[in-house]
């Protein structure tokens, strides 16, 4: 009797797993999980995994500020530093934020979301999972054997000549590891939105969030390869002198930053496009409105991710690029923001008149809006080709790329973990604090990095270990905020992991969603739905009622339950 | 696979438990293995590009080093990768049709196709280390116990050539020097020698080569070659490259191919449940597809 099921009405008895059994506690032993198909665990595996790399990546992060508190030798010298905001953007890039939310809440949620049993291939899902894990064993490895100092982007010649340790190699090896981890999952996704949709869900009837994941996979799969063959011959450049990229073999360096920015920049998208999707079924659910404009946003999920494909070279505007190339460039890359906008214009109708829950997945939901348009619109000062030879490698990139990536995937990816929260674990998290948190991460984030923008326009460039004291004061700021944002995010950590033991007992539906995930009780059964069930409008919430004794919603007892349908 | 007694439908064994039809496992199968064949195709996409740019930028890199690549083997493996890709597609209509000895005769000519590749493959690989014709930075050193004296022209900071003359593993940097062609002049290649199409010089001016000039044919390994462009190393590097990656791929498949036999001779497939089959199958296609563009590439033009 742990779950109270409020969809008993909706769903036939036969084929209903016991009470109380569900894909927690089905089967138990370290082994269940480690060799576990069930996309719920893997997707369980994965935040695991990732929030781990999150945190152990944020650590970086905060010695890079505190480095950079005064001028000169704070706390690690210069060749210590350049390894250590390496470090904190390769994990963060490679190990979290692409992986994040189609991996983890992905995972969990988009079977269910779909009545299905499974993903498509879930032997293949495991085995991401596992090549998941290879790359981060690579990626300490890496840390292990040292030299790793080029920044992220791994650019040549820092790549090819410098430090005669090895870290490179391992480094290249975990993004090549990473990128088909990526790859196959994007790879299950497609398959299995194609092939097992439920009858009646057709793709305009899938809620928004699997039209992300859809455009996700397209560019995981037809992107990733690009940077998979680019680090590998990064690796056979490093170790034999292949020269294809090294200048002082007859190579070309500038080709290496087309090769990779060919991959990085759609990886933008990969990070973005599911916490957009996320931020789809957060600004509907907790405003209890149906979503406007559900065409436009899901159509611009498709449009940013092919358009994200011809405008790598906004990133090499002072490469030696050909004048002609920058200006097509940024063109495109003007014409990219644009389904951007479409889907916050959308999202802001929806709000409009709802009638709006101010809890955590909400307040995250509207940081994400914020934040997300200050940096989606300093993007364009950046496409812009006069200002970017101004702004080009200082901390106003370095400020824009922290609004998008972190205010926008990893709030995006905190609000959704808030919101599915109740369904993985069955417990319910503390309101007060959760508010509170994210209260801290929004103030502590702005200060931090809006900061950065104004030194990035007076001039501060980035990557630099030493500056003048003209700078310093933003820097102190900086530092401070980036401290207030971490405080936010241990108090995360410890509420939720707290809830874990003593939160109250999830009910089946506490949001009032729609959707098919919220149809199962709390945790879901092992094989989420005996039978396939048909579905309805996933935003129409007129046929749900809040019940003050189960504390969540349910269908409403007036209108008569369609039998088998959400 | 435990199920809900719910399912009305039949349930054969090589059902997951998550797909409600044979149907539909098939065509998840099929389209995961297409998406799968696009990032292949991708992967080698970039080294396409990466041939391209090259190709385009050096045109006469490519002359100098394509006569050293053997035709006539490279002609015998793609009929051979031609002839393993009919096996293979028969292979499948066999296994639709439920035919398991030739299923199997089918799939073990297949795999013999495949090996054969490889073999011949490696001939060509030795052959080339044999005269010193390495990729990487090896492609400068001298290989032991030729007498030819060759020389290397790479391209260095200041604009100017290094040649590095190496004996054994010792490299020496002499300042002039084609050691046994003292008629050449030596060269100088600007320092963007690898930059936008149009811009890159080359140690050959145009009409330079004597038009009779067919004494490339006589050579054991580009270095001995005067008339040479410089950085002729980058061709036989993307070479290596390009076939290298390429011959894992064939190496992978010859592990698919024997794991399908394997199924075969178990009696695995037949006409209902032919999916690893076909899908192999398309991955074999695809490995010889490439086969197909890498051949005319790298030998013929
Ligand atoms: C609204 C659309 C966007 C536009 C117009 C835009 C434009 C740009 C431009 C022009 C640059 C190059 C700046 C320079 O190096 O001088 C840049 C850098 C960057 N952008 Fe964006 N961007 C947009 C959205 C995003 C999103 C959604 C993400 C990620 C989630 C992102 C991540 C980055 C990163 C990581 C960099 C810096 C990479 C590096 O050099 O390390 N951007 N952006
Ligand atoms: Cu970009």
């Amino acid at each position: 009797m742990t779950t109270i099921d409020v969809t008993k009405p909706m769903q036939p008895e036969a084929g209903r797993p016991a009470q109380g059994t569900n894909y927690l506690n089905h089967t138990t032993g370290i082994m269940s999980w480690l060799l576990t198909m069930d996309h719920k665990r893997i997707g369980v595996m994965y935040l695991v995994s990732i929030l781990t790399s999150f945190f152990l990546a944020g650590i970086f992060g905060l010695l890079v500020r505190t480095e950079l508190i005064a001028p000169g030798r704070t706390i690690m010298d210069a060749d210590a530093y350049n390894i250590m905001f390496t470090l904190h953007g390769a994990i963060m890039v490679f190990l979290v934020i692409i992986p994040s939310v189609p991996a983890s809440l992905g995972n969990f949620v988009l079977p269910i979301m779909l009545g299905a049993k499974d993903v498509a291939f879930p032997r293949l899902n495991l085995f991401s999972y596992y090549l998941w894990v290879t790359g981060a064993i690579f990626a300490v490895a890496a840390i292990i054997f040292g030299g790793v100092d080029t920044g992220w982007t791994l650019y040549v010649p820092y790549s090819t000549t410098g430090t005669e340790m090895n870290g490179i190699i391992f480094l290249s090896m975990a993004v090549f590891v990473l990128g088909f981890s990526s790859i196959f999952t994007g790879l299950n996704f497609i398959v299995t939105i194609h092939r097992l949709r439920p009858p009646g869900m057709t793709w305009f009837k899938m809620p928004l969030f699997l039209w992300a994941i859809y455009a996700t996979g397209i560019i995981q799969v037809m992107a990733t390869p690009v940077i998979g063959i680019t680090v590998l011959l990064l690796i056979v450049e490093r170790a034999f002198g292949i020269g294809i990229f090294d200048a002082s073999l007859g190579g070309d360096p500038v080709l290496f930053q087309h090769f990779f920015w060919f991959y990085s920049h759609p990886a933008v998208y990969i990070m973005i496009l599911p916490g957009m999707g996320i931020i789809s079924e957060l600004i509907s659910v907790h405003s209890h409105k149906h979503i406007f404009g559900y065409r436009f946003i899901a159509f611009s999920s498709v449009a940013i991710a092919l358009f994200g494909f011809i405008v790598w070279g906004h990133h090499m505007f002072v490469s030696s690029q050909s004048p002609l190339m920058n200006v097509l460039f940024s063109a495109i890359t003007f014409s990219v923001s644009i389904p951007s906008a479409v889907k916050i214009f959308n999202w802001l109708a929806t709000l409009y008149k709802g009638s709006i829950s101010l809890n955590t997945p909400m307040l995250y939901a509207l940081s994400f809006i914020f934040l997300f348009t200050i940096g989606g619109l300093t993007g364009l000062h950046l496409g812009t080709l006069a200002t970017d030879i101004h702004l080009h490698d200082t901390y106003f990139v370095v400020a824009h790329f922290h609004y998008v990536m972190m205010g926008g995937a990893i709030i995006a990816l905190i609000g959704g973990i808030h919101h599915w929260w109740p369904k993985i674990t069955g417990r319910m998290y503390s309101e007060f604090w959760g508010r509170i948190a994210c209260g801290l991460v929004f103030v502590g984030f702005n200060i931090a990095f809006f900061t950065q923008f104004v030194m990035g326009a007076k001039g501060m460039p980035r990557r630099y270990w030493d500056y003048t004291d003209q700078y310093r004061i933003y820097h102190v700021v900086s530092t401070v905020g980036s401290y207030i944002m971490a405080i936010g995010f241990f108090i995360t950590a410890a509420y939720l992991i707290h809830s874990l033991f003593r939160g109250r007992k999830a009910p089946a539906n506490p949001w009032g969603g729609r959707s098919l995930e919220w149809q199962c009780s709390s945790p879901p059964p092992a094989e989420n739905f005996p039978e396939p069930p048909h579905v309805g409008d996933c935003y129409d919430y007129s046929v749900l009622e809040w019940d003050e004794q189960e504390q969540g919603y349910h269908w409403r007892r007036d209108i008569p339950h369609p039998v088998g349908e959400a | 696979m435990s199920h809900a007694p719910a399912h009305a439908h039949e349930h054969p064994d090589f059902l997951r438990h998550h797909f409600n039809t044979p149907k539909q496992q098939f065509e998840a199968g099929k389209l995961g293995m297409w998406l799968f064949l696009a990032t292949e195709v991708l992967l080698f996409g970039g080294l396409f590009v990466g041939y391209s740019v090259w190709r385009g930028n050096h045109p006469e890199m490519f002359k100098a080093g394509s006569v050293f690549l053997n035709t006539k083997l490279g002609a015998l493996n793609t009929a051979v990768l031609i002839l393993s890709s009919i096996t293979m597609a028969a292979a499948v209509t066999m296994a639709q049709r439920n035919k398991r000895g030739p299923l199997i005769l089918l799939l073990s000519l297949t795999i013999a196709g495949a090996v054969t590749f490889l073999v011949v493959k490696y001939f060509e690989y030795t052959h080339k280390f044999h005269l010193g014709i390495y990729p990487g930075l090896k492609f400068y050193e001298k290989p032991a116990g030729d007498s030819h004296t060759l020389s290397g022209s790479l391209v260095n900071d200041a604009g100017g050539v290094d040649l590095v003359l190496v004996e054994g593993t010792e490299p020496l940097v002499q300042e002039v020097a084609f050691a046994d062609t003292p008629e050449a002049e030596p060269t100088t290649v600007a320092p963007a020698a690898i930059g936008p199409a149009g811009l890159a010089q080359d140690a050959l001016e145009p009409g330079d080569r004597p038009a009779d000039d067919d004494h490339a044919e006589h050579l054991t390994h580009p270095l001995q070659d005067p008339h040479r462009p410089a950085n002729v190393h980058m061709f036989f590097n993307i070479y290596y490259l390009m076939t290298g990656l390429h011959g894992v791929h064939v190496a992978a498949g010859i592990g698919v191919l024997t794991w399908l036999l394997i199924g075969a001779a178990k009696g695995r497939f037949g006409s209902a449940y032919f999916t690893p089959v076909d899908l192999g199958g398309l991955y074999w296609h695809v490995v010889d597809l490439i086969w197909i563009f890498l051949f005319p590439l790298f030998y013929l033009i």
